[in-house]
């Protein structure tokens, strides 16, 4: 509410200024950001999405900004903190829309916060490139709302990704038959151990070890001791950032070290890597990037020079690409026209540091990286939907 | 699940105990003794758990040195919360109910306040490092020489705790203003620096668990109200006032989960843990060690 | 008993007030009616919750549970009942559920209450976590026609409804029976009343209504899971606004909902860095300068004023 008002002082400052040196007259479009800033997401949120706001607003502007209706414009940012909280996220939504009159509103974080949210960009007409939600049908989603679209890629290609790769080391004698599932008992984890069971079964795996343990849990020692009692060939795990470290810090800590190690979210984050040291080599984990590519190498070296953190090597990347991809539709209608803009993105295919981003009939983006593989320092793609640039999966270091 | 027999599921099951015995003491105290309901309990744990972090990756501090920086930082803060926020509102409450009212208002503002500052000084992201992330055999069996550590650094901080209580004449004095406040001032004691006592006492405690717990567990900002929230049920289990209490309420929740995740299926660990919860106030209203009221 | 004159101007006065609430919809723009549902739901919850605690003085941490419940009756049923049966059929499961909870809690004193509703929440939130991952369902999808006005709309009537159960009670021999139990309860059960049973009837009030809320706010999220449903943030956050408000009033609950949103609100959207840090701070503030919350600052006002009149007229 406030914020109008300092708005207006601002550009009642920025007139008085412009006065002076002409050249600064540059007019803004006001982008707005809602995402947990605290609560329980707030740590990836941290990781994958904020700092990816920050440099595309820095790399937008340092461009001279974003040309519409003939001339560049600055962005200037509004972010607010939902606390993982849907309700927050609706009101926050509003408040951009309705108070803010916010040119861009950027899409919120993780699934739930951006179907809570969908509704109200859908009302109001922005166009919502989300790169956080998984979605398995996103056909019955965009009936409703046709505005939003979903880059990150659903459950069952990413299960089959897993699938692929295991076969892969098996087809080269590399791992046996015998894999070691666990999941978070969240939506999350059922989604993707309940789509993994099939998928590797019918790749012909014999899923020997099988459990669920609750969000929260602060000793994984005994779901480890399981799972290395059923002597695996490959250990799976659907985990949330705090149990990805501590099934590997228990894993290596009860010597459960199978031909294949997977872990899911927070296995890509850099500060991964940092707490594991070299024994992440050949550790598998969901996501990936084409890490020796060079925009995915330009990106991470512009978002540690802005933001001062490293981005992770998956959905950093994906973040990005989602605010690449309307960036260049808005300046490819040259107007803020969103119902054109979103006409745009569904027409056409856009080049981003993840590559081409182009969304299928159901505003769905079918090629994703489905596994990573940390090899010598980086994590690799290794198994895609169509992405370019995979590294051949390696084996581990069985003991 | 495990085809391991009896003794590892019961080591496993204690040192989880220990962990919760170190999230909980310190709101045993506060709550028993100073009868302050602090809903920061777990803002303070992550304090500490940051400190040892920061301490550890910036320094290659010891988180194990890093406990007797933290204890008397953690000691001093809190102090300074009871003695100008919390005493206030215990003299002006007219009874229990209304302190139990007040505290919790401005406990749980004051974890509004930890959650935030945190932010602003540490920023949002996961702290994790690694620190003794080594196995240690016992019995043949293996463990985290990190969570065996902690472990014997909830015993012997609860150690102390108890012979200090049951042994030394402010000890005494404690549980006296724990049992009666009334009649423990009758008998000469000074209740409000008792009070204030036990309160920075348990805020030393537990962040001392949260530098101890910060060797395994990953944290953020936001993290502190899961520990409140297993503190609490674990204090009331145990019953309030009485650190014995705390510490088997603590232990069996450790077992039974360990049992639970080994036996019958990992996921029911939690459900488990506040169902004997449930059962256990259900069958004794006042907690394991509390007295009828 | 019939209702007094001042009564009946006072009924006159909230349905008034309820009726120029309804048109929110149609006057504000649509950040004001997300605004407006906030109040609403909280207004419900924490008059519900006030009902029972006012009297009682336990403080109870279930809010969170019977909300959760009502939300997954909500995305459970959607595709084979009607809508309006759901609502129903919530606020019997959590009228149920509380009157089981009230019986099982009846022998705890203070402290024990609290904690004990709140594990109990957790307990219902992990059982259901575990019941998913064992049927393979992840969060339910709630995709429906139904428009934040008729959220409000319906939001707006349960606070109605709470209100006058909360009248009635007042009025009735439960009610008295409540304010002897509120003083003394040795008292009331040596006169002979079965302050158990009145505080389980009590108690399935805020249950009811709870689950309600849940099931009427599940359409606007879209997507529910427990995470969200059972959120403990939401118990507290109901304790807070109905002690900030006052609970010995039937309108404290909403004298202190109403100007929390609006803190709320201003905070959130002037400081989203600082949020949770200066929310801590107003928290701090308000307890230390208004020790009986909202209802004891306009209680003093209006004491102010109506002195100087009664002086004037005297």
């Amino acid at each position: 509410m406030k914020r109008r008002t300092f708005g207006a002082i601002g550009l009642a400052a920025m007139l008085l200024a412009s006065t002076a040196f002409a050249e600064n007259h540059a007019p803004t479009l006001t982008v707005g950001a809602v995402a947990p800033k605290t609560g329980p997401l707030a740590g990836g949120a941290a990781v994958s999405y904020w700092p990816n706001v920050r440099l595309w607003i820095d790399d937008v502007n340092s461009r001279g900004g974003l040309m519409v209706d003939g001339t560049q414009h600055m962005l200037e940012l509004i972010e607010y903190d939902d606390q993982t909280n849907p309700g927050e996220t609706i009101k926050a939504v509003q408040r951009l829309a309705t108070q803010d009159e916010a040119d861009i509103i950027l899409p919120p974080y993780s699934t739930g916060l951006n179907l809570a949210a969908a509704p109200i960009f859908n009302r109001f007409g922005y166009p919502m490139i989300t790169a956080t939600a998984t979605v398995d049908d996103t056909k019955a989603l965009v009936s409703q709302f046709p505005n939003v679209f979903i880059s990150l890629g659903g459950a069952k290609p990413i299960t089959e990704g897993v699938a692929q790769v295991l076969s892969d080391l098996r087809d080269r004698g590399d791992i046996g038959n015998r894999v070691a599932m666990v999941n978070v008992a969240d939506a999350f984890g059922i989604e993707l151990s309940q789509n993994a069971r099939p998928a590797l079964e019918a790749a012909g795996f014999e899923i020997v070890y099988d459990t669920s343990y609750p969000l929260g849990t602060q000793d994984l020692s005994t779901v480890i001791k399981g799972a290395a009692g059923t002597n695996p060939d490959a250990f799976v795990a659907w985990s949330y950032p705090p149990d990805t470290f501590g099934l590997t810090e228990q894993a290596q800590i009860e010597g459960l070290n199978p031909g294949a190690f997977f872990t899911a979210v927070a296995t890509a984050f850099p500060s991964y890597q940092a707490r594991f040291g070299d024994s992440v080599d050949g550790v598998l984990g969901i996501g990936g990037v084409d890490a020796d590519g060079e925009a995915f190498q330009e990106y991470a070296a512009r978002h540690e020079d802005v933001t001062g953190e490293k981005p992770d090597f998956w959905a950093s990347a994906m973040v990005y690409s989602s605010f690449q991809a309307l960036e260049q539709a808005i300046e490819a209608v040259g107007t803020m026209d969103n119902e054109a803009i979103i006409q745009h993105i569904k027409d056409n295919s856009f080049d981003t540091v993840i590559g081409t981003l182009d969304f299928d009939e159901n505003n769905n983006n079918p090629a994703f990286w489905t596994v990573g593989q940390w090899q010598d320092g980086l994590f690799h793609g290794v198994a895609s939907t169509g992405r370019e640039g995979a590294a051949e999966v390696r084996a581990r270091d069985a003991n | 699940m495990t085809d391991g027999g009896g003794m590892d599921i019961i080591i496993t099951g204690l040192v989880l105990g220990g962990t919760y015995a170190l999230i909980a003491m310190g709101l045993n105290l506060q709550y028993g003794m100073a009868r302050i309901m602090n809903l920061a309990n777990g803002e303070v744990l992550v304090v500490g758990a940051f400190v040892a972090f920061w301490l550890y990756t910036a320094g290659q501090v010891s988180p194990l040195l890093t406990l007797f920086v933290v204890a008397p930082l953690a000691f001093a803060l809190n102090w300074l919360i009871y003695r100008f926020m919390l005493l206030p509102l215990v003299r002006r409450a007219k009874s229990q109910g209304q302190l139990e009212v007040d505290s919790i208002l401005v406990t749980f503002g004051l974890s509004f306040v930890g959650v935030g500052l945190m932010l602003a000084f540490f920023g949002g992201d996961y702290f994790s490092y690694s620190y003794l992330a080594r196995p240690v055999r016992i019995m043949g069996e293996t463990y985290g020489l990190n969570r065996i550590v902690a472990f014997l650094g909830a015993v012997v901080i609860g150690g102390l705790l108890y012979l200090w209580l049951e042994r030394t004449r402010p000890g005494r004095a404690m549980r006296a203003i724990a049992v009666d406040p009334k009649s423990a001032r009758l008998v000469g004691i000074d209740v409000p620096r008792m009070s204030a006592l036990a309160f920075a006492l348990g805020g030393t405690i537990t962040a001392m668990g949260g530098a101890l717990l910060s060797t395994y567990l990953t944290l953020d900002a936001s993290t502190g109200v899961l520990f409140t929230l297993k503190a609490l049920v674990i204090v009331i289990m145990g019953g309030v006032g009485d650190l014995r209490g705390t510490i088997v309420a603590a232990l069996l929740l450790g077992l039974l989960e360990t049992f639970v995740a080994a036996w019958i299926d990992p996921g029911l660990t939690l459900a488990a843990a506040y169902l004997l919860f449930v059962l256990i106030l259900l069958f004794r209203p006042q907690g394991l060690f509390g007295r009828k009221a | 008993m019939t209702p007094s004159r001042s009564e009946a101007a006072r009924i006159g006065w909230v349905v008034l007030a309820l009726a120029a609430a309804a048109t929110l919809p149609w006057i504000g723009s649509s950040y004001y009616l997300a605004l407006g549902v906030t109040i609403a739901t909280f207004t419900v919850l924490a008059t519900s919750w006030a009902i029972f605690s006012g009297p009682t003085h336990y403080i109870s941490l279930a809010t969170a549970a019977f909300y959760g419940v009502g939300t997954y009756t909500t995305g459970l049923l959607i595709e084979t009942m009607p809508y309006w049966s759901i609502l129903a059929i919530a606020g019997l499961i959590g009228a149920a559920g509380a009157a089981l909870v009230g019986l099982a809690t009846l022998r705890l004193s203070g402290v024990y209450f609290v904690i004990f509703t709140l594990g109990l929440a957790e307990f219902v939130r992990q059982v259901l976590t575990w019941v998913q991952n064992l049927t393979g369902q992840k969060g339910i999808y709630v995709l429906t026609q139904i428009t934040e006005a008729q959220i409000y709309w319906q939001l707006v009537g349960l606070a109605a409804l709470v209100w006058l159960a909360g009248w009635l009670i007042g009025r009735s021999r439960l009610g008295f029976a409540l304010r002897i139990i509120g003083d003394d309860e040795e008292v009331a059960r040596h006169s002979g009343i079965d302050t158990a049973m009145a505080k389980v009837l009590l108690f399935m009030i805020p249950g009811a209504a709870a689950a309600m809320t849940g099931a009427i706010l599940a359409p606007r999220f879209v997507y529910i899971e427990p995470a969200v449903a059972f959120s403990p943030m939401l118990s507290f956050q109901v304790v807070i606004m109905a002690l900030l408000g006052g609970t010995g009033r039937l309108w404290g609950p909403l004298v202190g909902v109403i100007p929390f949103t609006f803190l709320w609100e201003a905070i959130s959207s002037s400081f989203p860095n600082q949020t949770t840090l200066l929310l801590g701070l107003t928290f701090l503030l308000i307890v230390y300068l208004l020790p009986r919350g909202f209802v004891g600052l306009f209680l003093d006002l209006r004491q102010h004023g109506g002195g100087t009149f009664r002086r004037a007229g005297a």
